[in-house]
């Protein structure tokens, strides 16, 4: 049988090309509704020709796009250890409800009195957030954990304005995220590096040295990507506040510490959370997210517009009165498809969030003994929801972290973070997430054993891998020197 | 809690071997004037039952577009989705991936990306397209940001005030601590850009128009292009209804730099206007300027075409502050949304299903124009025109509310001018009788 008559490689392994090689002019997937009304004539100057798109029926489409998420791994598939990503379960109930008529088909500039359920769930999941985090108001607008950083730092430079003091400066450690530094930027900010101490954390009087009266304030993450507790955070904020600085926290480390830190007493100003990490609403492949950002009293009057207000009689509106908001960041109101699944999973969770934070904890402390030894630990300290290995002891038989990650597919997971933190050579960043199993860990553990022990004796399984997927090392170098970013149906 | 699986067995195993006694000792090392001191304050965990009906409770509270006969349109819209387009959403190996920084184990999410750039790119008639961004406000922003940086000296923009009222927001926000500064050109009476209010700006880097505008009428884009290529800036051509270009000639063809909208209308819920779908479709020259994730086709060793991530020294996690912009991420599983409703629809769908929208807006203007009431605004349109209800519409408005219809949208909190002006959309899912229902409650 000639290969490509086969639907099949091998199995079940299907092929699938680009889907408008399914294409034939004259098929349709489409129900198109009866024309109930007379045709309207039209000027053929403003008229397109024909669209340069394929015509394809339904079960193609179908199939095309079943065989894709074939060749997908997500949280559903295995364990998925994205350090920083906090690649938890993703409750279905939760797709259910935000699927639900009342939400999904809701236009977004109904008037409230025709919204009255969503605008609750909005009110009432700005309430939760501002419980679990200890802060005092809620913006839901940003539509993802970058829009959030850049929201909550847009609001640090309204304060400074208002205040009569503009700042040029922002303080941002070595370890954080690379949005933060693009954040500021796009603030007007420049960047100030602070290098973290030798014990994997913010020494105060190095941020007291740096800090003037020209520095907005800092720009922390905290649990660090490290996976540790800023210990010295107090004395942080506080030579942070003694210049008239604030304190942001960058929140993509919440499941660390849900029920456990007040982050208010921690000093922190401003803090923005990622609903698809902490919250259970899933990534998407990418997107979409939702990034809330919290923050104190005296930064409320700046929060973006519409803000939800609750009137006496119980009844939600909309309030624009705000002077000195610093405006709008989305068309609409954010991403509201995905704080109803955060709503769903806090209402479902209830006071459970503290455990869900300490069997996180758990997990990423069991994890690093565990592979202790088997791997290089840089910072050799207990941790928070995440730990950090290195390939410093594979290093001898030139095999890489990348070497080892590729090969943990063959294995049937997907792989730590790898080459971030910036900080720490090689790094590997594991954050199991509460919801895994012991004997889910203990696999994992035991691949991580079998790949060390065939770095040893056989090196090249290693550089090779994976060799179990449809495609093998893709060659990246190339895609980005010559990009081919479109299929030949474009320009044709 | 079902959705934790620790036995007390295995936390007792785990503690040991962490080497702690208490999971209260896993925290100890966080300073005592950190920690909370009291529990949280939130309601009793639910069941999933008590969820189901706590949540069908809210959704009733809600006048959803299947339930009113609901004539708002303004960049969020109500068409048909396929039953077949939902299921697939539920292939969770899709929905439960994170982004696809292991091109290996992701070659779903990558290849679904890569013909939806491909795809997208070829309805607007553009060279590339990025793996999308968060809404069309923000990539409308992204756009006057990029085009910025490739005219280097240039710190003016030109934005047309028939672009989103919303969007224009958005720019403000965004602008606010840069040195650019955003121009407004006013409209005219037949309901487009003023194009001679360009007049005497010769410094400006670009020039942005929606087509079809708020007030859903066609730009003539062609026009617009001439003018800023005369200035040396780049047109940029937005949109918040993609569907018109099934039927009318789409920006690139018309000479549009940069184009950047919202795609919700291609197989997106509304879901209260979030999430949607930032679209951004530029030339190849302009790629490595670009903001945005971007996904690239290529081989493997064995020859075998797969497809990256690519171009990520444009990104924040090499570049830091000098990216091209702090979005890490992109609306991956709406673009997704958005290629599986194009393949559904295919090119001839489109094509018949644009002309019924506009076909069943051609309907209902005759007809409220037959009631009596003014169309200001002449120039062609697709799915949504302007009507002059006046005077004192707003009494009247309740009433239809009453009935069931919510008769588009009231223009005079965005246009003062524009009092009793209402926009209204039209879509392939208003019936006939739909629209015969809202001119006989107009004309009461």
């Amino acid at each position: 049988m000639k290969e490509e008559l086969a639907p099949g490689r091998s199995g079940l392994k299907m092929k699938e090309f680009p889907i408008w090689e399914k294409g034939r002019k004259g098929r349709s997937g489409f129900s198109i509704p009866k024309q109930d009304v007379e045709k309207a004539p039209l000027d053929k100057g403003l008229q397109a020709g024909s669209l340069n798109l394929p015509d394809i029926c339904e079960l193609e489409v179908v199939r095309h796009y079943t065989r894709l998420s074939q060749w997908n791994f997500g949280v559903d598939t295995g364990m998925y250890p994205l350090g920083s990503c906090t690649m938890k379960y993703n409750p279905k109930t939760n797709e259910k409800q935000a699927v639900l008529p009342g939400f999904a088909g809701a236009h977004p500039l109904l008037e409230p009195g025709l919204c009255q359920g969503i605008l609750q769930i909005m009110y009432e999941l700005e309430e939760f957030l501002a419980e679990i985090t200890g802060l005092d108001s809620v913006t839901l607008q940003p539509a993802a954990g970058a829009q959030g950083e850049y929201a909550g730092l847009r609001i640090i430079y309204s304060y400074h304005q208002k205040q009569n003091s503009p700042r040029k400066k922002l303080l941002i450690p070595d370890t954080a995220h690379g949005t933060n530094p693009a954040s500021a930027a796009m603030c007007g900010y420049e960047p100030v590096m602070v290098k973290s101490g030798d014990k994997g954390f913010l020494s105060a009087q190095k941020v007291a040295g740096l800090m003037d009266e020209d520095t907005a304030g800092i720009m922390i993450t905290n649990p660090n990507t490290l996976g540790l507790f800023e210990e010295d955070i107090l004395e942080v904020a506080g030579a942070v506040h003694s210049k008239g600085g604030l304190v942001y926290c960058d929140g993509a480390n919440m499941n660390a510490i849900m029920g456990i830190v007040d982050m208010a007493k921690t000093g922190v100003d401003v803090l923005h959370l990622n609903l698809h990490k902490t919250f259970s609403a899933p990534h998407g492949g990418g997107g979409p997210g939702s990034g809330p950002v919290c923050v104190k009293k005296d930064l409320e009057p700046f929060l973006p517009v519409p803000r939800i207000v609750k009137e006496k009689d119980g009844a939600y509106r909309l309030s624009e009165d705000l002077p000195d908001s610093i405006g709008k960041l989305h068309a609409f109101h954010g991403n509201f498809g995905v704080m109803v699944k955060a709503y769903c999973y806090i209402l479902s969770m209830g006071h459970l969030l503290k455990k869900a934070s300490q069997l996180a904890v758990l997990n990423a402390n069991y994890l690093q003994k565990s592979l202790k030894g088997i791997l290089h630990l840089p910072y050799d300290r207990p941790c928070m929801h995440e730990c950090v290995f290195t390939d410093k002891i594979q290093e001898m038989f030139k095999v890489t972290t990348l070497d080892i990650a590729k090969r943990l597919i063959d294995y049937g997971f997907h792989p730590p973070t790898i080459y971030f933190p910036l900080v720490v050579h090689g790094a590997m960043m594991m954050e199991p997430t509460e919801t895994e199993t012991k004997e889910n860990i203990d696999s994992f553990v035991h691949a991580v054993r079998e790949i060390a022990r065939e770095a040893e004796e056989n090196p090249e399984i290693l550089r090779a891998a994976p060799i179990r997927t449809r495609v093998r090392r893709l060659d990246e170098a190339t895609a980005a020197r010559h990009p081919v970013l479109t299929g030949d149906i474009v320009n044709k | 809690m079902r959705y934790l699986s620790h036995t007390p067995e295995d936390i007792k195993e785990m503690l040991k071997v962490a080497g702690r006694n208490s999971l209260e000792e896993l925290f100890a090392k966080i300073p005592e004037d950190c920690l909370r001191k009291e529990d949280l304050v939130l309601p009793e965990p639910l069941t999933e039952w008590e969820l189901d009906n706590h949540l069908e409770a809210l959704a009733r509270k809600n006048s959803d577009s299947a339930s009113v006969n609901s004539f708002l349109g303004a960049g969020s819209y109500d068409h048909y989705r396929p039953a077949a387009l939902s299921y697939l959403l539920q292939r969770s190996e899709l929905t439960t991936a994170y982004t696809p920084y292991q091109p290996e184990m992701s070659q779903g999410t990558l290849q679904a990306m890569f013909e939806y750039q491909t795809l997208i790119s070829a309805l607007l008639g553009m060279e590339v397209s990025n793996a999308s961004m968060y809404d069309g406000a923000s990539a409308l922003v992204e756009a006057l940001f990029m085009a910025l940086r490739i005219s280097r000296k240039k710190n003016k923009v030109a934005v047309s005030r028939l672009i989103h009222p919303g969007y224009r927001d958005v720019i403000r926000t965004y602008f606010g601590p840069t040195p650019f500064e955003m121009i407004e050109l006013p409209y005219l009476e037949d309901g487009s850009t003023d194009i001679s209010a360009l007049e005497g700006y010769e410094d400006l880097a670009a020039v942005a128009v929606q087509s079809p505008n708020f007030f859903g009428c066609l730009e003539d884009l062609a026009a617009f292009k001439e003018t800023a290529a005369g200035k040396e800036a780049l047109l940029i051509v937005s949109f918040t209804e993609p569907l018109a270009y099934g039927l009318f000639k789409n920006p690139g063809s018309q000479g549009a730099d940069i184009v950047a909208g919202e795609g919700q209308s291609l197989g997106i819920p509304q879901s209260f206007g979030g999430p949607g779908l930032g679209v951004f479709c530029t030339h190849k020259k302009y790629i490595r300027k670009m903001p945005g994730r971007l996904v690239g086709r290529t081989t493997d060793k064995y020859g075998e075409t797969g497809y990256v991530l690519t171009l990520a020294t444009r990104e924040q996690h090499i570049r830091r502050e000098k990216a091209t912009s702090n979005i890490c991420s992109n609306q991956g599983l709406c673009a997704t949304m958005a290629a599986m409703y194009l393949a559904f629809a295919g090119g001839s769908g489109l094509q018949e299903l644009a002309a019924l929208n506009r076909d069943k807006c051609e309907y209902l203007k005759r007809e409220i124009e037959k009631a009596g009431f003014f169309i200001p605004f002449s120039r062609p349109g697709f799915n949504e025109f302007v009507v002059d209800f006046s005077p004192d519409f707003g009494q009247r408005y309740t009433g239809l509310l009453e009935a069931g219809i919510i008769p588009g949208l009231d223009l005079g909190t965005f246009y003062p001018e524009l009092a009793d002006h209402y926009l209204l959309s039209v879509t392939e899912t208003k019936s006939r009788s739909d629209m015969d229902a809202l001119v006989k409650e107009v004309s009461l």
